[in-house]
């Protein structure tokens, strides 16, 4: 490994990043975004830059496309593309380069391509930018583009604008867009981080086909090791704006020399094989049974015939008991989310019954069960939209538990026992949010949800937005509160390797419906439903997991 | 566990940090605010030092241009000081601003977060009403009801702050219904926090930098309303002075002795201008809100 790395004029080596340091403004948390990284990107391989958020990732991509903003620059190290030098190249000349040698796909494909243009103009514009052919090679460039990347009716879909297109069709779309100028680079900033777990397979393998059949040369940024396993040929792992660890991706994966990757690793949720062990205090008579539950959204108006009518969630049936929790997973569009919202009421319920301790609470009106809420309680998705930013963490905790009647100076002590409890100093008591990082607010909210002692807690995709290694103290400590509570869960994550971890039973949801509901051993190693199959045949990393865990199991 | 444990380094409060200081780099503001802040004093305390009342009429000396003895800035046509004059006039007029703000602000405040937070009937219902009231002429409204009305400066306050209010009405509703999806919304809904507290606790506090730029600009707009309707003698009624009717009272005489126009139009401007750069300076400075995360 060494050895490749000194070895900086080789022909096979299409980009080479040496001792490249990116500093930043003044007043931000460190001095440099990227300091003194160097690493290779071999002729025809995919090179993973993993890491988790603010390791300089995405800067170091950035730089490589010379798209960096102007507040943060290169102060030292050298970036060769393809034999040339771009570190201190013209704007001009760096902008010839770009699309023709090297060439970039975002992790939003909504918000990259311009809404106002259809996908053959866009396309067409990435090669009149560069003055390559004429009005009519290039129309037919593009639907050859289109047909190349998977699309279905190229013809059609030239015409179409985005709004039109799915997430991993708009993906394709950006792909083909960087494919237009045949550049010999590809640069992937976590291109299926916002897709569906079957999407992003697709695409993964859109871009390894591709790769192949092209010899591209692609830079591939992610924080999941599983979509590392995919697809890497080597990897490079960064940490706070370092190289820590680079070799070829066999390696790096299973024998990691240094410890942060070591804890990445380690970090990344594995199927498990075999189900949870049921908390102690469990007991057998269900808190929630959910009978035949069914929420429809309409929009428009019946009058002007616009009405549109979309199913949320049809005929949901289930139970869980005390000291257990039900994994909801599915794709985006699947109902979970809605599902959530249902069972906590923040939604009303069409039909059906949710049986709460043995009361139907769908059908109760917002001020009779007023008096139930201490007992459901939530923990929400975004850590930073679910706590105030205008109030301190003691008033969000304890404004809750006072306008049901505690005594301010109760609420306040069960307040700093509970951030105690969920790992934080007391100290937090009279900070603002927005003093905390994304894992610390997570355990406010958690500690928010706990202040009533629920029966009940609903946590709607709580680690989805955390870094890998966050995510699992998170669960720890949610596994933990559980044990210690007996507080029965509803976890809904679109990620199944999280749901294995933590669940005791599984629900499969698809377009509205509950498909499968079963342990995790079922789920995971012999699904019955066709959609659970494919769900868990998307997981990325399976093979790379199964070889870890084999030997450890057995 | 132990990294989760570890607090941050106590950062600055918002106030304190970005948000003040965009501010005092925003130079036209500032130079808003220090020109508002001494229109204020001089017009508070000023009266107390100047050696004539403001009623005090000299028919002696009528017309004096400004610089002439003790009287700074001349006499009007009754021999009156004219220093004193603006300056009375000043207290009445920031007032009649400041309070038609207050009231203004307070009403369109509560229609927005009513209508914004409530359902899509209440909101069509005071929506509506905000539009009915935009769709009538300020200025006539204004001098048909100081016809109707006997104008003395509480009515005329509450007049503008009736023709004015809708407006923050708009900002706000707009600004809680994208507030109001948010999660730390729905969490409160999750506690069984009752609708006025959410409205109210949870969201008004997090509309408070649109509220202030509206309310600025407000300020600036009420006193241009009121010395508008003054200066057509609809408004606050002489002996009472008060920068319109000054200018009211100026006009016949706009060849022979011009200072009486200039000097309360000069204040007027200074005044409205100074505001308005205040409201833009508080726009840009608290627009960009995801810092103060």
């Amino acid at each position: 490994m060494r050895a490749e790395i000194q070895d900086t004029s080789a022909p096979d080596v299409a980009l080479s990043v040496r001792g490249l340091t990116v500093s930043l403004p003044k007043g931000m948390e460190r001095a440099y975004a990227v300091q003194n990284v160097s690493f290779d990107l071999h002729r025809g391989q995919i090179l993973c830059v993993i890491g988790e958020s603010g390791s300089g990732k995405s800067v170091t991509a950035n730089t490589v496309m010379g798209l960096l903003p102007k507040a943060i620059a290169v102060s030292a190290g050298t970036i060769t593309l393809e034999g040339r030098e771009i570190v201190g190249m013209g704007a001009e000349e760096l902008r010839s380069l770009r699309g023709r040698v090297v060439s970039m796909i975002f992790q939003d494909p909504l918000s990259a391509l311009n809404p106002l243009m259809t996908i053959g103009a866009q396309i067409d514009e990435a090669m009149t930018a560069h003055g390559v052919g004429t009005p009519l090679s290039r129309r037919e460039r593009a639907l050859e583009l289109l047909t190349e990347v998977g699309l279905p009716d190229p013809e059609l879909m030239y015409h179409q604008y985005p709004f039109r297109l799915s997430g991993g069709q708009r993906q394709r779309v950006m792909i083909a867009m960087a494919l237009a100028l045949e550049p010999t680079i590809l640069i992937a900033d976590e291109p299926t981080t916002a897709l569906d777990v079957t999407t992003q397979a697709q695409i993964l393998k859109l871009i390894r086909d591709i790769q192949r059949r092209k010899g591209m040369s692609v830079m591939f940024i992610t924080h999941d090791f599983g979509v590392v396993a995919e697809i890497a040929d080597s990897v490079v792992v960064m940490e706070k704006g370092h190289v820590v660890e680079a070799g070829p991706a066999s390696k790096v994966l299973k024998t990691p020399d240094h410890p942060y990757t070591k804890r990445l690793i380690a970090a990344v949720p594995h199927l498990r094989s075999e189900n949870r062990v049921p908390v102690a205090t469990a007991g057998s008579e269900p808190v929630l049974k959910v009978r035949d539950l069914v929420k429809t959204y309409r929009s428009g108006s019946k009058l002007f015939r616009t009405e549109r009518v979309v199913p949320a969630v049809r005929e949901a049936s289930f139970e869980v008991k005390p000291g257990c929790t039900l994994g909801v997973v599915g794709e985006s569009g699947s109902g979970k989310s809605s599902l959530g919202r249902l069972l906590i009421k923040l939604m009303d319920t069409d039909s059906g019954e949710i049986l709460f301790e043995g009361r139907d609470i769908a059908a109760l009106a917002e001020a009779d069960f007023r008096s139930l809420r201490p007992k459901i309680q939530m923990i929400f998705q975004d850590p930073f939209a679910s706590l105030n930013p205008r109030m301190t963490i003691g008033t969000i905790l304890t404004v809750g538990p006072m306008a049901h009647g505690m005594p301010a100076a109760k609420a306040r002590e069960e307040a700093k026992a509970l951030l105690k409890l969920v790992g934080l100093d007391t100290g937090a008591y009279d900070r603002y949010p927005h003093e905390f990082s994304g894992g610390q607010r997570q355990r406010i909210g958690i500690a928010r949800a706990l202040m009533f002692k629920p029966k009940l807690l609903v946590a709607d995709e709580a680690v989805s937005a955390l870094d890998v290694s966050i995510q699992a103290q998170i669960l720890e400590l949610l596994d933990r509160i559980q044990r210690e509570t007996g507080v029965a869960m509803i976890f809904i994550t679109h990620d199944l390797r999280v749901a294995s971890q933590i669940c005791d039973e599984i629900a499969v949801m698809q377009k509205g419906r509950i498909v499968e509901i079963g342990p995790p051993s079922q789920i995971f190693f012999a699904p019955e439903a066709e959609y659970t199959r494919e769900l868990v045949a998307a997981i990325p990393g399976e093979d790379f997991e199964a070889k870890t865990i084999a030997p450890a199991a057995g | 566990m132990s990294t989760a444990s570890t607090l941050p380094a106590p950062a600055p409060r918002w106030w304190k940090s970005r948000v003040v200081r965009r501010f005092l780099g925003h130079r036209l503001a500032l130079l808003g605010l220090v020109m508002i802040s001494l229109l204020t004093l001089a017009c508070a305390f000023g009266p107390y030092f100047l050696p004539y009342d403001s009623l005090q009429i000299d028919l002696r000396g009528r017309f004096l241009p400004p610089f002439s003895g003790d009287h700074y800035l001349g006499t009007d046509p009754l021999g009156r000081d004219i220093a004193a004059r603006l300056l009375m006039a000043g207290r009445i007029s920031l007032l009649v601003g400041f309070f038609a703000m207050l009231l203004a602000t307070i009403l369109g405040t509560l229609v927005g977060v009513i209508a914004g937070y409530g359902g899509r009937t209440v909101n069509a219902v005071l929506m509506r009403l905000v539009d009915g009231f935009l769709s009538f002429p300020t200025i006539f409204l204004l001098l048909a009801l100081a016809v109707a009305l006997k104008p003395s400066p509480i009515m005329i306050t509450v007049i503008i702050a009736l023709t004015g209010w809708m407006e923050v009405a708009r900002i706000v509703e707009a600004e809680v219904r994208s507030l109001k999806e948010r999660e730390f919304v729905l969490a409160g809904r999750m506690l069984g926090l009752s609708r006025a507290h959410i409205m109210f606790r949870e969201i008004l506090p997090n509309c408070m930098g649109p509220i202030i730029v509206a309310a600025t600009l407000t300020v600036a707009r009420a006193i241009l309303l009121e010395a508008y309707i003054s200066f057509l003698g609809f408004g606050i009624q002489p002996p009472l002075p008060s920068w319109g009717n000054m200018l009211n009272g100026a006009q016949q005489y706009l060849g022979s002795a011009p200072w009486l126009a200039i000097i309360p139009g000069l204040a007027i401007t200074i005044a409205v201008t100074s505001f308005n750069f205040i409201g833009d300076g508080l726009r840009d400075a608290l627009d960009v809100r995801s810092d103060s995360f």
